[in-house]
């Protein structure tokens, strides 16, 4: 084939390749705005609803707050945090159910996720089991398995722990396989090689490679654990979320803030201690390059 | 002795090894050349399971006092075959985030039960065993060293101290040093030839380098397409029989020349 030819055949190969190009990017937009139009009706989205109603979110915050003068400061934040001692002994409490749900269900989620790996497991029945089993345990909110649990194990920070703990192993399985299957195949084929059995290959073949990607998931899932932990609290499940759903539904707005308040700040101190600790593990993995 | 017999392994439509018989007494070192695609690696993955074959025979009476048949195994008896074959590869195929230590101890872990080796709890005797293995290889300085730190001749040396404290009777080796440069290539092909004549171990190497198999090897195997098309001392493999295995006529390519190419590693022993 000559050099005039073979330039030729490569502008007619261009031509149809812009061509295709062109043609799934229209049809990629067009199927964006129909999904983002028809989510607008369904949802009956309303800026003028939005604009009207903006103010009101307002007002609830507000009564949130009780009034607090400057020269008598001390006393009305006292008599605003009036319940901190059983707040903060709920909040503990809640910590404690997110710190234990996320090291159970990291620990069960990490176990499946190898199996939920496509390059690591020869049987497709074990592979597909498994993933059904995790989007099982992750798409079922985290509410709804507190309420099952509660009612089988009674009110208290069990049926909390269980729930989260099942959501929590649902979610690491499945990001945990991810990575799993990211892995380089050759070190696992140099464990084969040299007589290792399956575990052998996970053990040291998966899992020093995909071990930090782990830890910066777990680190996130701490993170929401404690969000969860308060939420599962309003039906009964224990901790801080308790005392937030009682002071709501007596009206008691003033109790709800304080009790807010704490919440927020508490997932604030937890979001940037570990962003310390993972930019401290990812600094000393480049270090030790 | 290993006994290959009329080995054969087919993708889809395409034989990647062809009927392949061949026998390699115990402690001899074999060369196998050809072009990429002729079947080498192929050949090699199946002797030591990685690749199961389509049909055949692996004979071997070198680990055990009876002969076994390697094509059948399965399981525990698999896994003990591969402990004693043990296999070095083009990309090294160590564990990149682990210590060099760590990396070697790896070849232990046929030896002991899975629980313990899991926890990362090898014996005494196993540390000393690796320490040896990474002296003779000059790496015990880089004991305590991620192996991902290491450039690519250290990370072969470290996959040979691995073969080595398997304590294999034959050490496969998959394009070695093609992914070295020439000073590596050769401390790494010394490495090799060393533990062939010390250690009495049969040493089975694919190399890309025509030169490289005249300078290291007793005995040079050429494939072609699957099938052997030479097999015979290096003095015995003349230039023309080298044309034919590496198929030349086909038009004078890169690979054919990199392959004939004087500056192979040096022999030095």
């Amino acid at each position: 084939m000559s050099v005039s030819q073979a330039a030729a055949q490569f502008e007619r190969q261009y031509a149809e390749y812009r061509r295709s190009k062109t043609v799934w990017t229209v049809l990629f937009w067009a199927l964006f705005v129909v999904c983002f139009v028809v989510s607008l009706v369904v949802t009956r989205f309303d800026v003028v609803a939005l604009v009207v109603g903006l103010p009101r979110t307002t007002d609830f915050i507000v009564k949130m707050i009780p009034p607090i003068g400057w020269s008598t400061f001390g006393a009305d934040v006292d008599e605003w945090y009036w319940g901190i001692g059983k707040w903060l002994n709920s909040l503990l409490n809640t910590l404690l159910m997110a710190y234990l749900a996320t090291v159970l269900g990291t620990t069960i989620g990490g176990a499946l996720s190898f199996l939920a790996a496509r390059n690591l497991v020869k049987s497709y029945a074990v592979y597909w089991i498994t993933r059904r089993v995790l989007e099982i345990a992750r798409t079922v909110p985290d509410i709804v398995w507190a309420l099952l649990f509660v009612l089988a194990f009674g009110i208290g920070p069990l049926a909390g722990v269980l729930a989260i703990t099942v959501h929590t192993l649902g979610a690491q399985g499945k990001l945990f396989a991810e990575v799993n299957e990211n892995v380089s195949p050759l070190p696992i084929e140099g464990i084969r090689s040299a007589g290792g059995n399956w575990l052998h290959e996970m053990r040291y073949g998966v899992l020093p490679q995909a071990l930090p990607n782990y830890m910066s998931y777990t680190f996130w899932r701490i993170e929401l654990n404690v969000r969860s932990a308060t939420i599962v609290g309003f039906v009964g499940a224990g901790g801080i979320g308790h005392d937030l759903f009682t002071s709501i539904q007596l009206l008691y707005f003033a109790d709800a803030g304080a009790i807010l308040l704490i919440v927020v700040a508490t997932i604030m101190a937890i979001d940037m201690l570990s962003e310390r600790f993972r930019h401290r593990l990812i600094g000393k993995e480049q270090l030790s390059q | 002795m290993l006994k290959i017999e009329a080995l054969t392994k087919i993708y889809g439509q395409v034989a990647a090894v062809d009927n392949v018989t061949f026998d390699v007494p115990a402690g001899q070192m074999v060369g196998i050349i050809g072009r990429s695609g002729a079947g080498k690696s192929t050949l090699l993955r199946m002797i030591n399971r990685l690749t199961d074959p389509t049909s055949g025979r692996i004979l071997c009476d070198d680990v055990l006092p009876e002969t076994i048949d390697v094509s059948g195994l399965r399981g525990r008896r698999l896994r003990e075959w591969r402990g004693r074959c043990a296999m070095v590869f083009q990309q090294f195929n160590l564990v990149p985030r682990l210590p060099v230590l760590t990396n070697v101890l790896i070849g232990r872990i046929g030896y002991r039960a899975t629980l313990p080796s899991l926890l990362g709890l090898f014996s005494d005797a196993d540390r000393a065993l690796t320490l040896r293995a990474l002296e003779r290889l000059d790496m015990v300085t880089h004991a305590l060293h991620r192996a991902d730190a290491l450039s690519g001749g250290q990370q072969q040396r470290i996959a040979i101290a691995r073969a080595l404290v398997q304590e294999p009777r034959i050490l496969l080796a998959d394009e070695p040093i093609a992914s070295l440069d020439l000073r590596n290539a050769t401390i790494v092909m010394d490495a090799l030839r060393r533990i062939n004549k010390e250690d009495g171990i049969t040493v089975i190497s694919n190399l890309h380098l025509l030169q490289t198999a005249r300078d290291y090897c007793d005995r040079i195997i050429g494939m072609r397409k699957g099938t052997i098309v030479f097999d015979g001392k290096p003095s015995e493999l003349t230039d023309s029989l080298a044309r034919e295995i590496y198929a030349i006529g086909a038009g004078g390519d890169e690979e054919v020349a990199m392959a004939f190419s004087a500056t192979s590693a040096a022999a030095t022993h």
